[in-house]
């Protein structure tokens, strides 16, 4: 059994789309970081997910129950942190984590025992009997955490659980919740690119609404470490046609590939960085003789997603 | 259960945010200032009808007060989590919607219930000199209380609908009103047409409990009220599931 398991989601707000057919697994122990610019669905998968509303089609399932069938059941089994951290800002920080443990029935001989151990986990001893709204932006973001944590929950949903901590701050959130891994499954969301190197062990990229790449963070590093690349379908046979585009100056490899649907075969043509080979390619098919079905630079969205990405960390950075 | 656990984190809430203090010292003064001038009144002119005019007046007045307050009592219950965004917690707890509402519904009677159970000081400092009938006194208060468990009913609803206090009470205190006028005016409505809109009204209900008198048609319409508002509160916070926005 996935500890998580979702399956062709699609989401409409009125005529606009959250997200759009999206598909993936996460097992048991793993650490998913979800990553993507905002607005792009991360929010709206998490909270389907949730069951803080339905989707419009699809279905999701968290340790085998289904979302929309047994919601008290996959309810029970999460802990969530929601992307703007609310909190009961006149509570005291211990009475507020109180109060969720025993809405999430942790048995009341356990409750003091779990609430200090959230607080201790997310240090948050010096303020526990502090009121909330009183609290720092970076003390409210950990009470959020520790509400999120402190029932133990199988499965741990953080929508940007490091989002507007200081650099100190945020490498010990990292450090919590790598260390969380092993008996329980996070999905965190981000749209800082290292940080999902350094927490996760699988990576989905998502953007406006589709999932764009599913990898380990090395794996995804390396593939937007590549050259540009430009896509060919054509007629021809295959030992005259490699050599041909090979030749051409500029190009570095060509390789044969079969389509992430798997209903067709291509070319990916590798080319040097700032050139654009597409005339060259497509005349020098042509003038054989052969068939020519397509030819277009690749789809460049994980590049572009990339950039806008990195753009995006540099801008935290200067802040 | 889970109705126990909201409903206490909500009473907390009213008595650390300083409203149900604030509330309940306003309450208590202004009735018991209403109280105090009936008395004065009757004993002076109207003497005679002591017993029973007396309190008729002062439930009337406190009426009129319950209209004013109850409404920033209620104003917060959905629309502060609205705003926080708490509610999103709440949703994504193991909380059945039915169990938020009752236990916020709870926590809101019981601060009433609580400004209302210190008004009774009244009838019991005036027996210490002038002999008091409790039966239609309690028929009093049992009219009172269900009067404000209506408007409570009413408000939490309302509240459901905003992330604005202001606009929640606002709103709540013209729905109120509404009722209370909807059968006023006989020569727009007709004479027949009066007859059903007095069943309506939420202040026609009250009038025989000032007067002593239980009537189960009074108290079977403001408990179908409560259910109604009750209802519609749960529909609301359904809501978010085809609208998709909190």
């Amino acid at each position: 059994m996935h500890a998580i398991e979702v399956d062709h989601l699609t989401k409409f707000y009125g005529p606009a789309r959250g997200i759009d057919d999206i598909s993936f697994t996460v097992e048991k122990g793993d650490i998913l970081g979800f990553l993507g610019p905002n607005g792009s669905g991360k929010t709206t998968t998490m909270r389907i997910l949730t069951c803080f509303f339905p989707q419009t089609s699809g279905s999701a399932r968290i340790c085998g129950y289904d979302t929309l069938k047994d919601p008290l059941e996959v309810r029970r089994r999460i802990g969530y942190l929601p992307e703007s951290v609310p909190l009961y800002l006149d509570m005291p920080v211990r009475s507020y984590l109180r109060f969720f443990a025993e809405v999430r029935k942790v048995p009341s001989r356990q409750r003091k025992s779990k609430v200090e151990d959230a607080i201790e986990r997310c240090g948050l001893n010096a303020v526990a009997h502090r009121l909330i709204g009183k609290l720092s932006k970076g003390y409210r973001q950990r009470v959020g955490i520790a509400q999120s944590l402190l029932h133990d929950p199988e499965v741990l949903i953080l929508d940007e659980p490091t989002i507007g901590l200081d650099p100190k701050q945020i490498i010990e959130i990292r450090n919590l919740i790598k260390n969380l891994g092993g008996n329980q499954t996070v999905i965190l969301s981000t749209h800082i690119l290292p940080e999902v190197s350094m927490t996760c062990n699988k990576v989905i990229i998502i953007h406006e609404g589709k999932i764009i790449a599913v990898d380990t963070p090395g794996n995804l590093m390396k593939r937007l470490q590549q050259k540009p690349q430009i896509l060919v379908k054509a007629d021809a046979p295959d030992n005259e046609i490699l050599p041909a585009l090979s030749s051409i100056s500029g190009v570095i490899d060509v390789e044969k590939r079969t389509t992430r649907t798997g209903d067709g075969e291509f070319y990916a043509v590798s080319t040097q960085e700032g050139s654009s080979l597409v005339n060259e390619l497509a005349h020098c098919i042509c003038d054989r003789g052969w068939k020519l079905h397509e030819i277009r630079p690749v789809d460049m969205t994980l590049e572009e997603i990339f950039i806008q990405l990195v753009t995006e960390e540099e801008r935290v950075k200067q802040q | 259960m889970n109705t126990f656990t909201v409903m206490k984190r909500e009473l907390r809430s009213y008595f650390t945010s300083l409203i149900a203090y604030v509330i309940i010292t306003i309450f208590l003064v202004i009735s018991g200032y209403f109280f105090y001038t009936n008395l004065v009144m009757f004993v002076m002119w109207v003497g005679s009808d002591v017993k029973l005019g007396l309190w008729q007046y002062t439930f009337q007045d406190m009426r009129f007060l319950l209209l004013l307050l109850i409404p920033l009592l209620t104003m917060r219950l959905f629309a502060e989590e609205k705003k926080l965004g708490t509610i999103e917690l709440l949703f994504t707890n193991p909380l059945r919607d039915l169990e938020i509402i009752l236990g916020k519904y709870f926590a809101c009677l019981l601060v009433f219930s609580t400004m209302l159970l210190l008004t009774v000081l009244y009838p019991i400092l005036l027996e210490v000199v002038f002999s008091v009938e409790i039966g239609p006194i309690a028929v009093g208060y049992l009219g009172l209380f269900l009067l404000g468990s209506t408007f409570i009913a009413c408000g939490l609803f309302v509240s459901s609908l905003t992330e604005n206090q202001i606009v929640a009470a606002m709103s709540t205190v013209g729905v109120l009103v509404f009722f209370w006028f909807i059968d006023w005016n006989e020569g727009i409505a007709g004479e027949k047409a009066v007859v059903i809109l007095h069943q309506f009204s939420l202040f026609e209900h009250f009038a025989n409990f000032t007067k002593g008198v239980i009537d189960t048609d009074d108290i079977v319409y403001y408990l179908s009220v409560i259910f109604l508002f009750v209802f519609l509160t749960s529909r609301s916070l359904e809501s978010r599931k085809w609208r998709g926005i909190k």
